[in-house]
């Protein structure tokens, strides 16, 4: 491959996307807009948070005889406003909640029950106590979240377990503070958000395969495989330009969002690694594209054939996946883009650390899957031009 | 070889060439050598075999049977080594209508590996040989079907190619734009350009051509330079030799 020769076409490529509307209509228009009309419908309907709060306990003293700190979790599941699920480690936990799948985790210290014990035993010698830390991780994403569940674990501490009337002046349990939150206002818009990345960049299917039907059609295709360029350097030239469109419908998607209230939570790494992870995605279409370009005859049959690898995207991986049922969210960890709006979402709207196991293995099944279906397409469309 | 001497060097030769789609046979044991320096025009009806023969030498169509030779490279096994050697202007005016003349001829440079130093300077000659220089800058989108063709055609040259091959270069132009395609063609064998030509218009093919084949139903039937041709069946022009020999016009069709 030269790298001159897959630039030259790159540029070509680039060309076509400002030169001609219905490109430019279908890369770069219709994601803005659509994020628009998403952002204006739905931006303003507040008060999707649940009632009931979901927080993880993980205690950490289970194995042995640790009374005091289930009796905890029963008194927080009394408060009628929490639902405790057990976890058997942090990590787990961790995972979990920057998932959304919880909005809390509770990490109960092993010494914890030694802790209320002797608090029970020497109520005003705090010379005898047993100290330990509680902490406490919140859904960075969810205000409030942050605001109700650590009065409620605070206050569920002091009087269900110690058995206080008031605040105590000291006790042997601390229980740490929550992160700082940042989120100002969550949405409908905010759920559906993340979505919207995988969204804008599926129709790049539809328009890579168009592109290399029109130019099969129109035989400059064939011309250009009569000159010293190889298969490798037409394809890697549409690598090189889709993936700087796919870079730029991401940058797009993301200025329309933040314009319309969705404000991240992640740092400038998180919105990084976010970036990547949709860019990444852009291979995988470009994949597919290939695949259909080699399967079509025409223009008009690329478009049809390529509805059949966007529709279960825009279905199982987008914000439209939301509403899914239970057996079609399973089928949905099949398809590519859904794990990248679940990165996205445990990025941007969850706070994860990049390093989190949730995005670290959204990051690793959406590169392996773009490079395995950018390599079938590659070898699919080889065979056609050939 | 068809009369030419021994020590002639060959920039094409054709071996028995055969190539069949289902049942029908589009070439039918196709045997010719053209030498370096030569123009030769292809010619015969629409469906006589000429575009294919071009295309199986271009590496486009795998041969049914067989053997092709460019500059002294299989065109099956050295594609690579025939594509560095040969420009290529193909039947369908093949262009990128997003983008300008300009564009299309610079994108064909690079793909051909022109350096940039040169490619802007090779760009403007071959723009201007084709007459082209004022419209460079316009959308092909915009061009008129001569236009078009005139600029697939400084695709197929803009890297000074030692072997072109032009599939009907001038259907659909004006006099005008003709005849300055005739001249750019005829400097370019004047430079030691090897050009092989297919047309319909027997003025185009007498006009350029050092020795013609005539082609019909896939079999070359007759090969020699336009005045033996005519000599050799007393005919006042190339339309007349095909006559005599099928019987149709060639217009007519194969």
């Amino acid at each position: 491959m030269k790298l001159n020769r897959a630039l030259a076409l790159a540029k070509k490529d680039w060309r076509r996307m400002y030169r001609e509307p219905a490109f430019l209509f279908m890369i770069i228009l219709f994601p803005v807009i659509l994020t628009i009309a998403f952002g204006t419908s739905f931006g303003a309907v507040g008060g999707s948070q649940s009632p009931t709060y979901n927080i993880a306990v993980v205690d950490l003293g289970a194995a042995g005889n640790a009374t005091w700190s289930h009796q905890f979790a029963q008194a927080l599941i009394s408060t009628d406003v929490m639902k405790v699920q057990y976890f058997q480690d942090n990590l787990t936990a961790q995972s979990a909640l920057s998932q959304g799948k919880i909005q809390g985790v509770l990490l109960l210290p092993a010494s914890f029950d030694a802790s209320v014990q002797s608090f029970k035993s020497y109520p005003s010698q705090p010379a005898e106590w047993v100290n330990s830390s509680v902490l406490l991780y919140l859904d960075k994403g969810s205000i409030l979240s942050a605001q109700v569940i650590p009065s409620i674990v605070q206050q569920t501490f002091e009087n269900a377990i110690l058995g206080l009337k008031g605040s105590a002046p000291a006790m042997p349990v601390s229980i740490s503070s929550p992160s700082l939150v940042r989120v100002q206002s969550s949405s409908v818009f905010d759920s559906f958000a993340p979505g919207l990345f995988a969204f804008a960049s599926i129709y790049m299917i539809m328009m890579v395969a168009q592109s290399y039907t029109t130019e099969r059609e129109n035989g400059v295709l064939n011309r250009i495989v009569v000159t010293p360029a190889t298969s490798t350097d037409v394809i890697m030239g549409s690598v090189i330009s889709y993936l700087a469109i796919g870079l730029v419908q991401v940058l797009l998607v993301f200025l329309c969002v933040y314009a319309l209230g969705y404000h991240p939570v992640a740092d400038i790494a998180g919105l990084l690694v976010g970036f990547l992870i949709a860019t990444v995605f852009a291979l995988c279409n470009i994949g597919f594209g290939l695949i259909t370009a080699s399967i079509a005859r025409s223009a008009g049959a690329a478009t049809g054939i390529s509805f059949l690898f966007l529709m279960p995207q825009l279905f199982l991986g987008t914000f439209v996946g939301m509403a899914l049922s239970s057996t079609a969210q399973t089928a949905a960890r099949f398809v590519p883009a859904y794990y990248v709006t679940d990165a996205l979402t445990s990025l941007f709207t969850r706070g994860a650390a990049i390093t989190s196991q949730a995005v670290l293995t959204d990051l690793g099944v959406v590169s392996a899957s773009s490079v395995i279906i950018l390599l079938v397409g590659i070898q699919a469309f080889k065979r056609s031009v050939r | 070889m068809q009369g030419l001497a021994a020590q002639t060097i060959f920039a094409i030769v054709i071996e028995n060439l055969t190539k069949d789609y289902g049942d029908v046979r589009a070439v039918d044991g196709l045997s010719l050598s053209i030498p370096e320096a030569e123009v030769f025009g292809l010619l015969g009806p629409n469906g006589s075999g000429k575009t294919t023969t071009i295309n199986c030498l271009t590496g486009l169509i795998k041969p049914t049977g067989g053997t092709l030779q460019v500059s002294g490279h299989d065109v099956q096994t050295e594609s690579s080594k025939v594509r560095a050697v040969m420009g290529v202007s193909p039947q369908e005016t093949a262009v990128f209508p997003h983008l300008t003349g300009r564009e299309n001829v610079e994108l064909f440079g690079a793909l051909y590996s022109v350096p940039k130093k040169t490619l802007g300077s090779g760009v403007d000659h071959v723009m201007e040989k084709v007459g082209l220089m004022d419209e460079a800058g316009r959308r092909v989108s915009k061009y008129s079907g001569g236009m078009k063709r005139r600029v697939s055609i400084a695709m197929a040259l803009v890297q000074d190619p030692r072997i072109v091959l032009l599939d009907e270069p001038t259907v659909g132009m004006d006099p005008q734009s003709r005849r300055a395609i005739w001249d750019f063609i005829m400097e370019l064998r004047d430079k030691g350009k090897t050009i092989v030509l297919t047309t319909h218009y027997m003025e185009e093919a007498e006009e350029l051509c050092d020795r013609v084949g005539i082609i019909d139903h896939g079999k070359l039937i007759a090969l020699g330079s336009p005045a033996e041709l005519k000599s050799q069946y007393s005919a006042r022009d190339l339309e007349d030799v095909f006559i005599q020999l099928t019987g149709r016009r060639i217009r007519e069709g194969a």
